[in-house]
């Protein structure tokens, strides 16, 4: 089905109140002025997924707005990877070779990129460096998207020469600020309730998505949407859902990807699959990363959706399945505790057992599960859709600009 | 420590984004009598992490006293522009991290009961807030720290006044803005109008009672205890009363 052009009218059905008067306004008072973007992809990624839909609407709003992004050789991408790991806390091994690498690509780009703006976001380590060339009046912040609640010494003490030489930071936890002289801001991350993977289906277009894959609809489905990896825990959902499978015939769902292009992913995939193996009512689905109707469907066709990660950044699949007014049982750490409100939105877990009691209380309390499940999609609304990220941008820009 | 300094944005330590902030007063809702008209200013709230954080009361405790007052105000007053459920919680940030977080309910239960007002300023908070911590660590022989919990991040809120463009000429007007309106307006005329002016008393209540004359439902209005309840409640709540009167 082809959609229809989004404009920031078309967020006026499902934002809450208010909230496009109040996006109008604040941005009333930045007209011609420019912001600038830079990451390192176009493309895949939550971030370059999210400035896809940002960037035109800022330009809606008369906000002249630039996406630039940057490129580099295979080493820097290496050197990159490295930092991403290190910064989450992995151990990693740096040469000399790949720190100076990444600081000519980050001068190369500098120099080669249009970088004037009265307002800059520089995404994520990749293009930190280009702190270097800043046009003195721009006020530029550095958004970090990942997890450096415990990052590795040597990788952030290099980024600490370039870090605090920005206006500020951003960070999408409280547990990821760092000891910086910098303004360290908290911006969460959001939804697109317009996207492919959030928007509104017939009850067709989801019962054909289920069909492709051989799932029935005849009994509750428990659902967890996840890469396959170990710290989403697929195998502790399995262990969960057998546990309740003694009191309630229900079917398992897991869906994800990054099974093909990492190794550890596949390794993880197999052993799900292979404890899966004896069980007809486990459904293990390894998904393309475009698979965002299919992932849509699933969601809303979800009697109760699982996100039992043991380590998250932010864990949006939680936000999405509550948007489609699904109870969410999450693992009590990161971004999770954040989106679910305990005995309101779903219920935050620490153990396998507690996920499976859960379970077992909402299938059998259907109307306690409606009620988290439209609390979850209101919670939702208000916290986690792009207009809300909107308007935090537009707030940050106004105090940056003028101060 | 103590400030008797009435205006919240003249608390501020002076940091490089005060520049920006225009002054409280500054945008202020004109609601004298040659001025008939209400109009609503929603807020936006920019959140800053202060990069420090407490595993433990006493750490709480010692932590309090040095962090600027724009903290105090994050953590107890903006804290009902961010959370739309207070059943069940209680209405501040601390007393919610030592009931759940530390699973110190007691200490929980005791921070739940302090409630920003007009006659206090956020030093007179913090020393509440200090002193109840002080009291029940003295009371029992260990001092209750997160075990598996979160620990308790000191943030502060730069908040970002935005007329909406909505107004209201009368009392009609005024019920039908209210059921549209963002709910920060709601926060802005109610919380904070209440610390702004000092008197206690909301925008929406000083209008209605000094432009319109309807000082019954002012005073009804007034009587709400706005912190037990959500924003979205409070809006259903002025409404509810706006269209009793009309009824009569």
């Amino acid at each position: 089905m082809k959609q229809k052009k989004l404009t920031l009218d078309s967020y006026r059905e499902v934002a809450p109140p208010g909230a496009l008067e109040l996006i109008y306004n604040i941005a009333g008072r930045l007209k011609g002025r420019s912001f600038l973007h830079v990451n390192s992809t176009r493309y895949g990624g939550g971030v370059a997924e999210m400035l896809q839909r940002l960037v035109p609407m800022f330009e809606e709003l008369g906000i002249k707005t630039r996406w630039e992004v940057m490129t580099g050789s295979e080493l820097f991408y290496k050197t990159t990877k490295s930092f991403h790991n290190a910064l989450q806390g992995e151990k990693q091994t740096i040469t000399q070779e790949m720190y100076e690498e990444w600081k000519r690509v980050n001068r190369e780009n500098a120099d080669r990129l249009d970088l004037d703006a009265d307002f800059g976001v520089i995404h994520d380590p990749q293009p930190a460096g280009f702190i270097d060339v800043k046009p003195k009046k721009a006020k530029w912040l550095w958004r970090c998207h990942i997890d450096i609640s415990r990052p590795e010494r040597n990788v952030w003490s290099f980024l600490k020469g370039y870090i605090p030489r920005y206006d500020g930071t951003i960070f999408s936890l409280p547990g990821f600020a760092q000891k910086l002289s910098i303004p360290q801001f908290l911006l969460y991350p959001s939804i697109d309730p317009l996207s492919d993977k959030n928007r509104d289906l017939a009850r067709e277009e989801i019962d054909a998505e289920l069909k492709k894959h051989s799932i029935p609809r005849s009994r509750p489905m428990i659902l967890q949407v996840s890469r396959f990896d170990r710290f989403k825990d697929p195998m502790g959902v399995l262990e969960a859902y057998r546990m309740v499978k003694k009191y309630n015939d229900c079917i398992l769902v897991l869906a994800g990807g990054g099974a093909t292009d990492d190794p550890e992913g596949f390794q993880v995939l197999e052993e799900t699959r292979n404890a899966a193996s004896s069980d007809g009512d486990i459904f293990i689905l390894d998904l393309p990363p475009d698979a965002n109707i299919t992932i849509n469907a699933l969601q809303r066709a979800a009697a109760i959706v699982i996100q039992k990660s043991t380590k998250e950044g932010f864990g949006l699949t939680v936000a999405e399945a509550m948007w489609k007014g699904k109870p969410v049982i999450g693992g009590a750490v990161g971004g999770i505790t954040v989106q679910i409100v305990y005995g309101r939105t779903g219920y935050t877990v620490n153990s396998i057992e507690g996920c499976a009691y859960r379970i077992r209380y909402l299938l059998s309390n259907p109307s306690v599960a409606a009620k988290i499940g439209e609390n979850g999609r209101d919670y939702t609304r208000r916290n986690f859709l792009i207009t809300r990220h909107l308007s935090d941008y537009l707030a940050m820009m106004s105090i940056m600009i003028k101060s | 420590m103590i400030s008797q300094n009435p205006v919240p944005g003249e608390r501020r330590k002076k940091t490089v984004f005060d520049a920006a902030l225009k002054s409280k007063e500054d945008n202020m809702v004109m609601i004298s009598k040659k001025i008939k008209t209400f109009h609503f200013t929603g807020c936006i709230e920019i959140k800053e992490l202060l990069g420090k954080k407490a595993d433990n009361e006493l750490q709480l405790m010692e932590i309090l006293e040095d962090v600027p007052e724009d903290c105090i105000y994050y953590h107890t007053h903006s804290y009902f522009l961010r959370h739309f459920y207070l059943a069940g919680q209680y209405p501040n940030d601390f007393a919610n991290w030592a009931a759940i977080q530390v699973r110190d309910r007691v200490l929980g239960e005791k921070l739940g009961m302090v409630t920003p007002s007009a006659d206090k300023t956020f030093d007179n908070i913090r020393t509440e807030l200090i002193d109840i911590i002080d009291k029940h660590l003295s009371s029992i022989s260990i001092i209750p720290a997160v075990a598996y919990g979160e620990p308790f991040y000191f943030m502060r809120s730069r908040i970002i006044e935005v007329p909406l463009g909505v107004s209201a000429g009368n009392l009609k007007e005024f019920t039908e803005a209210m059921k549209n309106v963002h709910a920060s307006a709601i926060y802005n005329h109610i919380f904070e109008s209440r610390l702004r002016v000092r008197k206690g008393k909301s925008d929406f209540s000083i209008w209605l009672d000094e432009v319109l004359g309807v000082g019954g439902l002012a005073e009804k209005i007034e009587r709400i205890d706005c912190y037990m309840y959500s924003l979205e409640d409070l809006r259903a709540k002025i409404i509810q009363l706006c269209e009793e009167e009309f009824r009569g």
